[in-house]
């Protein structure tokens, strides 16, 4: 007992890893490869989002509620770049959109450069009230013109046509615009305006993203999405496929599955790594060391004349960021759009129960935690309708209190993933793999 | 002459009904979230994110009450729920429900507050943390919510559904457009005066009171004057779960029950304290109406109010300013316009 609770402490992180690599062999070999690379998947890039979270949360304790907006940003930056253009939608209504875009540009800057010059704030409320309406008008007109043109199959714009990868880089910039213009207005303030504003983005761009058809099909969704890896019915036609399935020994179909989703986790894991290497690196070099400082005490930071805000606006835009990017990854994986799936339950909320039992601050912490999260989440299904049956074993088949377990079990896991985020904050707040303590 | 001035009276009868009325009554069910919200942050200093589903969580409440009540086993053993006093049989069965709804409310957030709070009270956590700590119990009474009731949307009020109808209102003043006061409309706003009437007077009047308020201004002075300050935390959450379970159910009779759709509430509610000046009850009042009226008049589609003002013009579209749909986003506008212009809010609260 003594030794394996020496082994533990002190390697914790290999052990883990050692765990989370046996269970996933596990469901490899008992139920199939391609849901266990299915679930690999998902949870890389649950560990990116989680990475991005844990960078605000842990190094700067900026508390993000909206991270399910930022990567819902980076979804839509993955039709707008990597879907082909609808011709005729944007001959139809295109200029007036270009025009309507245009003016909401110039009404930003006009508002903007009329408060720092210190105008009377109804001028500028005036400026931007009449930018609105002429927006507005161009806007309606464009829009509809748009949703008209073939809506069962298109009515909206279409992307620009470019490779999907640079979709990935783009909804991380995207994201990062948003963080940005939310954490210059809150970051500075209370800590949590940061907060309700996150909260407040994220459902307006969920709202844009559901209601705006001609930039997003709207609750239509967007399918067929462009994939950075070979379809799976090319590969079974290939010759040199069928060959290397024989020699694997797997049926040729089974195997075409199995090898999309291994090109897949190719590209996951790559960014992964490179995002961990490097943020390891940052929190190592002086910046990390500033970084640490302002977080464990903000005002000798201060007085040192470490500029705070700015510290903490360049962390928010970061972590915001790399949200966008795997946002943006779960959306070309997923190979649809599709805006109901963005609950702040399965978003906002489950990546926080992931950094926060990972460990805060710790860049591998917030693998481990993504990676059980996912797997306790994805089993929770199997195990609520387990709870079910045993129910209605005891208390028959057709009986009430049968019939109401089956209808609400599934909401059980909100509770359970409510109160496992709030045992670990209270009795082990470092989480599985906690923050070491580096020397300043 | 004649016509232009009862088509004048017809326009304010139609703006009335479709938006001062609704947004009285939004904006008190909003006050009154607000109020609970300023109430915590200023006594136990935290947001509370919880405050929309603990709302949810009174509404089932009374919906679960007023399932026992119309039980065969209440049925048999107490009769039929009826009116003290005819005069009453207007008012919906969810009313007589409510104070059992207040007594769970209050059992609920006082066990939550023991086995989750205390401990980062001790421990002195940032408020942040805490922040944190009131999302992660968020989703738990969320899921506690669905559990009882189910995700979808249902309606408990019963009752006569308008105090006054439109119908009413026509034979009484011979307009065209008429104004109808719903029944949950109605006791919305009597509610909302008295409760507030009661916190203002326990606030600067009881002893109680002066001592949550010496609490929040200084800590350590009040524990220094023998303040006990696990009984002001304690009469806090009761107040709290009183103004919670209450305007969760007003909301409900008003617009139906849907567990989401309290979820959402959370942005008005937290733009209306910080409009108003987060820990100020006064500024939380006001900003719940700041923040209905607005949300009702910038989403109203204007055409018919245009063609009694105006006529001989009849609008080619609906005259709207904002869709209906982006009612959540005008709150947000209203949030980030105050902190741009004026961080404290209206009333000054703590910016710190």
């Amino acid at each position: 007992m003594n030794m394996v609770s020496e082994v533990w402490q002190s390697h914790r992180t290999q052990v883990t890893f050692a765990i989370m690599a046996t269970i996933l062999l596990f469901v490899g070999f008992n139920q199939s490869w391609p849901l266990a690379l299915g679930i690999f998947n998902l949870c890389v890039i649950s560990s990116i989002m989680a990475l991005g979270v844990n960078i605000q949360w842990g190094y700067a304790g900026l508390f993000n509620v909206g991270i399910m907006g930022f990567a819902a940003l980076g979804g839509l930056s993955v039709v707008l770049i990597s879907q082909q253009p609808v011709t005729e939608a944007v001959e139809a209504g295109g200029f007036n959109m270009l025009i309507a875009l245009i003016l909401g540009v110039i009404t930003v800057v006009v508002g903007v450069v009329l408060h720092n010059k210190k105008f009377n704030k109804w001028i500028v409320f005036a400026a931007i009230f009449l930018g609105f309406f002429a927006m507005r008008y161009f806007f309606a007109d464009g829009a509809n013109a748009i949703e008209k043109v073939n809506p069962a199959g298109t009515g909206y714009l279409g992307g620009l046509g470019l490779p999907v990868l640079l979709s990935w880089l783009v909804g991380g910039l995207a994201a990062a615009a948003a963080a940005w213009s939310i954490g210059k207005i809150t970051l500075g303030l209370r800590s949590d305006y940061l907060a309700i504003a996150t909260l407040g983005i994220s459902e307006i761009i969920i709202y844009v993203i559901k209601n705006e058809d001609w930039l997003s099909r709207g609750v239509k969704n967007v399918t067929g999405l462009q994939r950075p890896v070979p379809y799976e019915l090319q590969l079974q036609q290939a010759p040199w496929f069928q060959d290397l399935a024989l020699t694997v020994g797997f049926g040729v179909r089974e195997f075409s599955t199995i090898f999309v989703k291994l090109c897949y986790a190719g590209f996951f894991v790559t960014i992964l790594v490179g995002l961990i290497i490097m943020a390891n690196l940052a929190l190592d070099s002086p910046w990390g060391r500033k970084v640490r400082a302002i977080r464990d005490n903000e005002v000798s930071a201060a007085a040192m004349g470490k500029n705070i805000t700015r510290q903490h606006l360049q962390i928010f835009v970061i972590g915001s960021a790399i949200v966008g990017l795997a946002g943006a990854m779960l959306v070309t994986y997923n190979g649809l759009l599709n805006p109901t799936s963005y609950q702040p339950l399965r978003f906002t909320f489950l990546i926080w129960v992931m950094v926060i039992v990972g460990g805060s601050g710790n860049n591998l912490g917030s693998v481990v935690g993504a990676f059980i999260i996912w797997f306790l989440w994805i089993q929770a299904g199997p195990m609520g309708l387990w709870v079910a049956e045993v129910i209605s074993n005891i208390a028959g088949e057709q009986s009430a209190v049968t019939l109401f377990i089956e209808d609400r079990v599934h909401h059980l896991r909100l509770v359970f993933m409510g109160g496992i985020m709030l045992m670990v904050m209270r009795f082990s707040p470092g989480g599985i793999l906690p923050e070491k303590n580096k020397e300043l | 002459m004649v016509s232009e001035s009862v088509d004048i009276l017809n326009a304010f009868a139609l703006l009335t009904n479709f938006i001062i009325v609704p947004a009285i009554a939004y904006g008190s069910q909003l006050a009154l979230g607000a109020l609970a919200v300023t109430l915590i942050y200023s006594i136990l200093r935290f947001s509370n994110f919880g405050q929309g589903d603990s709302m949810a969580f009174g509404a089932v409440m009374v919906i679960l009450m007023l399932a026992l009540f119309q039980s065969d086993w209440a049925n048999a053993n107490f009769g039929a729920i009826l009116p003290p006093f005819e005069f009453l049989s207007f008012v919906p069965t969810a009313l007589y429900a409510l104070p059992f709804a207040v007594v769970f409310t209050a059992i609920y957030l006082l066990v939550m507050d023991k086995l989750v709070y205390q401990h980062y009270r001790r421990i002195k956590a940032k408020p942040i943390t805490v922040c944190m700590v009131s999302m992660g119990l968020m989703f738990v009474t969320g899921g506690i919510v669905r559990i009882i009731n189910g995700p979808e949307r249902m309606t408990f009020d019963d009752g006569a559904r308008f105090l006054f109808s439109v119908r009413d209102f026509k034979e009484f003043t011979g307009l065209t457009q008429g104004i109808a006061i719903k029944t949950s409309q109605f006791l919305t706003v009597t509610m909302a005066i008295l409760l507030v009437a009661f916190l203002f007077y326990f606030l600067n009047k009881t002893k109680t009171g002066k001592s949550m308020r010496a609490y929040s201004d200084n800590e350590d002075l009040a524990l220094l004057s023998g303040i006990d300050p696990d009984r002001v935390v304690r009469v806090t959450w009761l107040i709290v779960a009183t103004f919670t379970a209450i305007a969760g159910t007003l909301y409900g009779l008003d617009k139906g029950f849907l567990p989401f759709q309290y979820h959402q509430l959370l942005l008005p509610i937290f733009a209306s304290v910080i409009v108003g000046g987060i820990g100020s009850p006064m500024g939380a009042i006001v900003g719940a109406f700041v923040v209905s009226f607005s949300e009702l008049f910038l989403t109203y589609a204007y055409k018919k109010f245009l063609i009694y003002l105006l006529p001989g013009y009849v609008p080619d579209s609906l005259v709207q300013l904002i869709g209906v749909e982006y009612k959540y986003a005008i709150s947000f506008v209203i949030l980030v316009v105050v902190l741009l212009i004026r961080p404290t809010g209206i009333f000054k609260g703590k910016v710190v």
